[in-house]
């Protein structure tokens, strides 16, 4: 069975970074956004490394079609395009926590329309169930409902293909456990968890074929407006207290729940 | 006024180190970052620095850089690499990467690189094809062993060290039989030889012990080949202990086709095309920039924890967030921010001055080979023919230095220097001779002693294996750095001899043009200053190589050691200086095309100037300081002055300005966003 895997993945600041929100002319925005370095949301990072996976098993092919600025989308293609072989599809635009999530699934459900020669019968769309900027877990069901694909999984950690063409997959329930289903076949919509694979190590090998494909897609992106004029954010702010980062070292695990337990009460 | 808003983005580094149309470098900075702050970080966190042992953990880097495409990177595309052409600029990055978490992680990688470099620069076709190749980690379903090689070149006392003439190696004819290739019987003891514990190959320096072979050569021997092949006793070093060291002891018999460069045979004696001499030249010619990058990144790196714990020192008390005290902790006192500053300052110009050498040397490179090519067509051979055909070249070559530099590059007489590649040779290489060592010499040593600096600013934590950024670790490393690949007075040295060439002394007159020309649109990053400091200098070192002492001895000359030496230590501030500057023009020049650095570039700029100023005051006072010394010093009657007084006098005024740029950068730290937390453990 041959495989075509989209997946859908935007970047977002760098989490190590302060992140401050604060209006901006434009709506609000981080503060310092483009200057923050930027990276592959990790939920759709995830999704990537396993698109990448099962197509190599099944000798497929993975598209990462992402949504961002021209300028740091390219920024972060050096490290993204040396994990795993993909072709990139960009979509020039900015965007941020802030976006409204339906603009942004109608923009990339456009990209993955334009792909050329894309077959729906052998199609699976990846990306994160939710995202470390907005984590409305809203995007990946729109982006499905776009493009008529009803089959959809979210918080999935894991897929297996069977033979006749159907999968399993694994989706995230209540209490730490899993619901098992069976889809007849592609097309489907997964939105990942963390799946079950480690980032893989860079490979520059991976990167030098990648990149051949991935500069001329940042060239030629589309730009596109995702901007909703009637979405207006009045007040936004981090709880206080809500971030303390702290590094101690060789901490037993029972004295770190305590600890937390104990800053949660405060 | 807006302030610096974040540390400087890999975007800008790319711009000002000039690989921002380079995306196999951009890359090749993420993946080496990872291994960086990903398992070499974890050792060191995990103390895998506390023993002289060669253990799991540190071999298991080894994997990791083989993953990563560090192993690899040495090589050509058909030898299994996957960067073509020249690397100078890549191996500089990963080594300023790996440095910036872990100094001897830098060196295991570099290590292995350097054992290489005598094959690379001097082997011959097949000795190229097999180690290089050799040397790149086995593809999945290759069967074979990795390539690991040292470069055993120190000898135990009283043999080679800053005098690699004193060779106690030696090599001898093993058996010779008629019509086959001799059998040669080498001899080496090595002293801190790097990679030992795991290494199976060494490309080792030795001496004829036999009337049959000529001279000196380096020759590769293989753990397996006959005879006793002892890694010897680890060195107990106090610092990069990631990297593996030991004194080998090698008597083994190999085949004469292991002299690197090979070998012709001449009435009966084996003479190697290249003698020990001629092969480390070229080896250390290019390597030693890189080592320099290492102490760059390492003052660089030192940053981010320093403002961290200045920011957070007494918070977590009864203090109540938003007060001065909470907020700024000891960056409320400007003494802690002005060191921090200096740091900064300091950083930028190694780090400036290294990667010009690194890309410098990515121009030679062709250059050498074009020059090889000539020769070898000519018949050229040998230094003092090889000088001589240079030597003619050298008019022409500053000729076009200084077309160059007046951006005459579209005139016919241009284009017609430009297309003999022995006078681009004859113009770079000039300048190479100069950056190499005084890359090497500034970077390392005064970043070692700047380091102890940053050491300080921690407090106690500093001088603690848990001081974030490792920052007591890089301090002692820094000053590894300054020893191996030849000590400080190996590059002063060097500079005595290459600093006063004619045709770089036409280079430096155009530095000079260029600071001027720089003054007029930005004048304030210093340049005027540094511009007239290097009047002076070159005042002073004229004077000096005209005169004699007071015993009528003259006063320039290799047994002066006192007297070029300084002058060489002048000099390499001013050419940090220098080149931190022509970064920050180009920031300045390309950074408003790039939509990821546009913002907040102005204050990057303006920050990124006050820096360059700060490093100027200091580098006039230290270039004013060794010329002056060295003006009075040799005097007793006094002598006539007053041209010295008044560029000294010039360059000193010119740094009008210097204390507020280093009031605004100290304020900038107390601004500027850094991350929640290292991106490395600790
Ligand atoms: C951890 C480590 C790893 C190393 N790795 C390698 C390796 O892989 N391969 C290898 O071949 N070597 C290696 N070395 C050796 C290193 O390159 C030498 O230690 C270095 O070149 C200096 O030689 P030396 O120690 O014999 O110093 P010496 O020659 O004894 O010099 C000591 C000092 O004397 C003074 N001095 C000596 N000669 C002069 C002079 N002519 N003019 C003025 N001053 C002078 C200088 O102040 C100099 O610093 C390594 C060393 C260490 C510590």
């Amino acid at each position: 069975m041959s495989l075509t895997i989209v997946v859908c993945g935007s970047l977002v600041p760098d989490p190590l970074q302060s992140l401050i929100p604060m209006p901006t002319p434009d709506g609000f925005g981080l503060k310092n956004e483009m200057m923050l370095p930027h990276v592959l949301d990790p939920w759709a990072a995830h999704a990537l490394y396993e698109a990448a996976n099962l197509a190599k098993k099944v000798n497929g092919k993975v598209y990462l079609v992402s949504l961002g600025l021209k300028a740091k989308l390219q920024q972060s293609m050096m490290t993204i395009a040396q994990k795993v072989p993909f072709e990139l599809v960009a979509v020039d635009a900015s965007h941020s926590g802030f976006s409204d999530s339906s603009a942004v699934a109608d923009a990339l459900a456009a990209a993955i329309n334009s792909i050329a020669g894309l077959d729906k019968s052998s199609l699976l769309i990846f990306g994160g169930w939710e995202s470390a900027s907005r984590a409305a877990g809203t995007t990946m069901q729109i982006v499905g409902e776009k493009l008529g694909i009803v089959d959809q999984f979210q918080g999935v950690d894991e897929i297996l293909l069977n033979s006749d063409g159907s999968f399993q997959v694994l989706e995230r329930v209540e209490g730490g456990t899993h619901q098992v289903s069976v889809c007849s076949g592609p097309p489907a919509v997964l939105g990942w968890a963390t799946g079950n694979l480690p980032e893989p190590p860079n490979n520059p090998q991976v990167g030098m074929l990648n990149m051949r494909i991935v500069m001329p897609a940042i060239q030629q992106a589309k730009p596109a407006t995702i901007k909703d004029q009637a979405l207006t954010f009045h007040n936004v702010e981090v709880p206080a207290q809500r971030r303390q980062t702290k590094i101690v070292k060789d901490t037993p695990v029972p004295e770190i729940a305590r600890e937390i337990v104990e800053w949660l009460r405060l | 006024m807006e302030m610096l808003s974040t540390l400087p983005s890999d975007d800008i580094r790319a711009i000002m180190w000039r690989y921002s149309d380079r995306f196999d470098l951009q890359m090749l900075v993420h993946s080496v970052r990872a291994v960086a702050r990903g398992p070499v970080a974890q050792a060191v966190a995990n103390g895998a620095r506390n023993s002289h042992d060669w253990t799991e953990e540190k071999a298991n880097l080894l994997n990791a850089f083989d993953t990563s495409g560090i192993t690899s990177l040495f090589m050509e595309p058909e030898q299994g690499g996957y960067i073509a052409g020249p690397k100078n600029l890549a191996l500089a990055i990963a080594a300023f990467e790996l440095s910036w978490v872990d100094g001897g992680s830098a060196t295991g990688s570099l290590a292995g690189n350097l054992a290489l470099e005598p094959i690379h620069e001097r082997g011959t076709p097949e000795q190229k094809q097999y180690y290089m190749c050799g040397a790149v980690p086995p593809q999945p379903g290759e069967n074979r062993k990795i390539l690991r090689g040292a470069f055993g070149l120190t000898e135990p006392l009283p043999f080679v060290g800053v005098e690699t003439g004193l060779l106690g190696g030696k090599v001898r004819v093993a058996a010779w039989n008629e019509g086959e290739e001799p059998l040669l019987q080498v001899d080496k003891r090595g002293r801190f030889i790097t990679n030992m514990d795991f290494a199976n190959f060494v490309c080792a320096a030795v001496e004829s012990d036999d009337d049959r072979i000529k001279g000196t050569c380096m020759i590769i021997v293989e753990e397996d080949d006959p005879g006793l092949f002892d890694r010897g006793a680890p060195t107990l070093k106090l610092v990069h202990q990631l990297s593996s060291t030991r004194d080998p002891i090698i008597s083994q018999q190999v085949p004469a086709h292991r002299i690197i460069g090979g070998y012709t045979i001449q009435d009966g004696i084996i003479v190697p095309n290249y003698n020990h001499s001629e092969i480390i030249e070229a080896v250390f010619k290019r390597t030693r920039v890189t080592v320099g990058l290492m102490t760059a990144a390492k003052l660089l790196s030192a940053v981010e924890p320093i403002i961290r714990y200045q920011r957070g020192r007494f918070r977590g008390g009864n203090l109540e967030p938003g007060s001065p005290r909470y907020e700024l902790g000891i960056q409320q006192k400007d003494d802690a921010l002005h060191r921090t500053v200096t740091i900064w300052a300091m950083g930028e110009a190694a780090a400036s001055f290294g990667f010009e050498g690194a890309r410098l040397f990515d121009e030679l490179a062709p250059l050498e080979d074009e020059k090889f090519k000539i020769f070898n067509e000519q018949g050229i051979r040998g230094g003092r023919a090889e000088f001589k055909a240079l030597k003619a070249k050298e008019k022409k070559a500053i000729e076009y230095i200084q077309l160059k530099a007046k951006d005459q590059t579209q005139t016919a007489r241009y284009a017609e220097l430009e297309s003999d590649p022995l006078v681009k040779y004859v113009a770079i290489d000039s300048l190479a001779n100069v950056l190499c060592p005084a890359i090497k010499l500034w970077n390392t040593g005064q970043g070692a002693t700047i380091m102890r600096e940053a050491v300080s600013l921690m407090g106690g934590y500093g001088i603690t294996e848990d001081c974030p950024g490792f920052l007591g670790q890089k301090w002692m490393d820094a000053q590894l750095e300054a020893t191996y690949e030849g000590p400080e007075a190996v590059q002063r040295r060097q500079l005595t001899i290459t600093l006063i060439t004619p045709v770089f002394q036409a280079c430096f007159q155009t530095w000079i043009d260029t600071l001027k020309s720089i003054a007029q649109s930005r004048p304030e990053t210093g340049a005027e200053a540094l511009a007239t400091a290097m009047e002076l200098w070159r005042y002073t070192l004229n004077y000096l190589q005209t005169r004699k002492d007071t015993h009528g001895v003259k006063l320039w000359g290799s047994a002066r050691q006192g007297v070029t030496f300084p002058m060489a230590d002048a000099f390499s501030w001013l050419a940090a200086s220098y080149h931190q500057i022509l970064d920050v023009v180009e920031l300045a020049l390309n950074g408003p095309n790039n939509p990821a650095v546009v913002e907040g570039l102005d204050s990057t700029i303006a920050f990124f100037s006050d820096l360059c100023m700060i490093q100027v005051a200091r580098a006039v006072g230290e270039a004013g300081r060794v010329c002056t010394e060295l003006f009075y010093g040799y005097e007793v009657d006094g002598h006539d002055d007053t041209e010295f007084i008044e560029f000294k006098t010039k360059a000193d005024r010119l740094t009008a300005g210097a204390g507020h740029a280093r009031d605004r950068a100290g304020v900038a730290l107390t601004r500027v966003m850094i991350p929640e937390a290292l991106d490395y453990p600790q």
